[in-house]
């Protein structure tokens, strides 16, 4: 950085006390930091640091007042995901290269590549994937179909339509908690619907969570009937921007129901029907909450997904710096994922 | 907008198809209508084989969400859940409330000053929303503890905004996208700063957006999880991690006081939905998809 002299007095430019000089709150702030933690403890240090880091943002943000508009306003949310996401995922992949347990009062140890070669090569974790892969293909061809057939049925006007599409979005809007804990009400074997409506036809009460396939098809059933209307809703709104002349002209042809389908609906919601397979593939991969209450991963371990796994891992054996290096494998397949899911998404509104 | 028929070109169809509808709607909604019938319903009547559809109603269960009134044994036991709403209710509403300041302000930005990298930037930000929670949790879970900020308000409102953040950014930038440039060239033509630019000719036009981006941010933030379930503490505690705690528990689960709870949620989010129709699909894809 040059001097550059500003006053009479011949200070350089970026040692004189101004609230909008950044540079010097910088300077500041880079001293700070480091020796606060260095010399205070870890509640001290972090708010020296958070008013060392407020102190720079003030000054930067009254230097750009009015003369940087697009970054001043960006600034507070870029700040903000910062310190709460991006920060936290570097420091789990920092922490996936030590020895570290949260519960121990251990220092870490730097431990290379270790974490990653364990898990890897731990058949549980592929076990784990196997799971959510199942639950993943299931969940989402059944959301696929249902949603499909949901939104042919609304596809029409008709009395009451408003009414009827609000019920059908309702499970939608209610908590995984709430799914959770009331599939799991409606499953159980003595007083729940499902045993009871079995016992109609076979005289014994039905155990669904006892069988591993039973408890992954209660699971993938919950979600399913939990999101199909989300597949509707966007298969909907393909259905509907088909132009009605195409329609008239194929009854002129005498075009039969599924020629009519293929030529022209199919085209206009294809797009959107990928969409809602990669949307809902990214949310399926992360299905935590609904597992974790109706089978808490059981019967043993043959419903136990990869995030209730991770959960496991870290909150429950706390192998804080493993689960970390889990997170980054998962952290790659879910931007991937997001990354197909936006290039199709501004693809199709450059069309539309 | 997509579904609503008024000016689209959709076909009509007659009773039969609307009759066959409401069957097939029924059949779907009825896991949610058992959850309100439950609510209804005194314990035994909920635990009852065969089930019972006519019974009579008592409003036991509600009562109990927020009275002292649940008797274990002899003594009275607090269900405590009226502190839980108040938590939900406080936490969800401040934190919504600053995702929309911050995030409407960084979507005007985003859409109006677009800086290098701008797509990238707007990528990041909702990979950030993609992730699995259980991702970031681990260090936010340690910089807590550090800072002493879990099982405080603070703390749990401050992740919260984090957590609306990305959703509120790409729900404001796809309304702000389609406003009609014409309009503030005009009015950057007879003058206007920016700042009067922002304030008198965008805002006005967005609070529509504002308000289904509130619902839907609340909806969202309310029902959430994995967040709550490791960061709020005894006194901070949310709806959904006590009604999860209440299935853990080792008396036999309430079943009526949940279905109370779910229900008391459910009646104003319905209503709300029914009035926001025209943005639910915009709502649920976070903005990604505007029709």
């Amino acid at each position: 950085m040059t001097a550059v002299t500003s006053d009479a007095t011949g200070t350089p430019r970026w040692l004189t006390p101004s609230p909008r000089n950044w540079r010097l709150a910088l300077l500041i702030a880079v001293v700070a930091i480091p020796g606060s933690i260095w010399l205070a403890p870890g509640n001290v240090a972090f708010w020296i640091s958070f008013v060392a880091v407020s102190a720079v943002t003030l000054a930067v943000t009254i230097n750009a007042w009015g003369r940087y508009p697009g970054p001043l306003l960006v600034a507070p949310a870029i700040a903000l995901l910062f310190v709460m996401n991006i920060f936290p995922l570097m420091w789990s992949f920092g922490l996936s290269f030590f020895r570290f347990r949260v519960n121990r009062q251990a220092p870490p140890r730097f431990a290379g590549l270790d974490n990653y070669e364990k898990i890897l090569t731990d058949p549980t974790v592929w076990d784990r994937l196997q799971t959510t892969a199942l639950v993943v293909v299931f969940t989402v061809a059944i959301q696929m179909i249902v949603g499909f057939l949901l939104a042919l049925l609304f596809e029409k006007e008709f009395p009451g339509r408003r009414v009827l599409l609000m019920l059908v979005l309702t499970p939608m809007m209610l908590s995984f908690v709430a799914v959770g804990a009331f599939f799991r009400f409606y499953y159980e074997p003595t007083f729940g619907l499902l045993s009871q409506a079995v016992r109609l036809f076979t005289g014994e009460p039905f155990i669904l969570l006892k069988t591993p396939a039973g408890a992954l098809a209660g699971i993938v059933f919950a979600d399913a009937w939990m999101w199909s209307p989300f597949v509707m809703l966007l298969v909907l709104a393909g259905l509907v921007s088909v132009p009605k002349y195409l329609y008239e002209a194929a009854e002129i042809d005498r075009a039969s129901w599924w020629r009519k389908f293929r030529t022209i609906t199919f085209p206009y919601i294809r797009s959107l029907l990928l969409l809602a397979l990669l949307f809902r593939t990214i949310e399926a991969f992360k299905l935590f909450d609904i597992v974790f209450l109706i089978t808490d991963g059981g019967p043993g371990s043959s419903t136990e997904t990869i995030a209730v796994y991770v959960f496991r891992v870290s909150f429950q054996f706390f192998r804080t710096s493993q689960s970390s290096a889990l997170a980054y494998f998962i952290l790659f397949i879910v931007i991937v994922l997001t990354n197909l899911y936006l290039y199709f998404a501004r693809q199709r509104s450059q069309e539309a | 907008m997509a579904w609503q028929s008024k000016q689209r070109e959709i076909g009509t169809a007659g009773w039969g198809w609307a009759i066959f509808a409401g069957i097939i709607a029924f059949i779907y909604f009825f896991p949610v209508l058992w959850i309100i019938l439950t609510a209804f319903k005194t314990n035994a009547d909920i635990l009852a084989v065969p089930p019972k559809f006519f019974f009579t109603p008592t409003l036991e269960n509600f009562v109990s969400v927020f009275s002292r009134s649940y008797i274990k044994g002899q003594a009275a036991v607090d269900t405590g859940f009226d502190r839980f709403f108040f938590n939900s209710i406080f936490i969800a509403g401040t934190s919504v409330l600053l995702a929309l300041v911050i995030g409407t302000l960084a979507a005007y930005g985003f859409s109006r000053y677009p800086l290098p990298g701008n797509d990238t930037y707007l990528f990041i930000i909702l990979t950030t929303r993609m992730l699995p929670p259980i991702i970031v949790i681990i260090p936010i879970f340690i910089m807590f503890r550090i800072a002493g900020l879990s099982g405080t308000y603070p703390g749990i409102i401050l992740l919260y905004t984090a957590f609306n953040l990305p959703f509120t950014i790409w729900m404001m930038k796809s309304f702000f996208d389609e406003l009609s440039p014409d309009v503030e060239d005009a009015a950057r033509l007879d003058g206007s700063s920016e700042k009067r630019l922002f304030f008198k000719v965008c805002f006005p036009q967005i609070i529509a957006g504002l308000a289904a981006t509130a619902v839907f941010g609340l909806i969202l933030t309310w029902n959430e999880f994995i967040f709550a379930l490791l960061l709020t503490g005894v006194e901070t505690r949310t709806v959904p991690v006590a009604m999860a705690q209440t299935i853990g528990g080792d008396i036999g689960v309430r079943w009526g006081l949940l279905a109370a709870i779910e229900t008391l949620f459910l009646i104003p989010v319905i209503i709300v939905v029914f009035v926001l129709q025209k943005h639910l699909l915009r709502g649920v894809t976070f903005g990604t998809i505007k029709r």
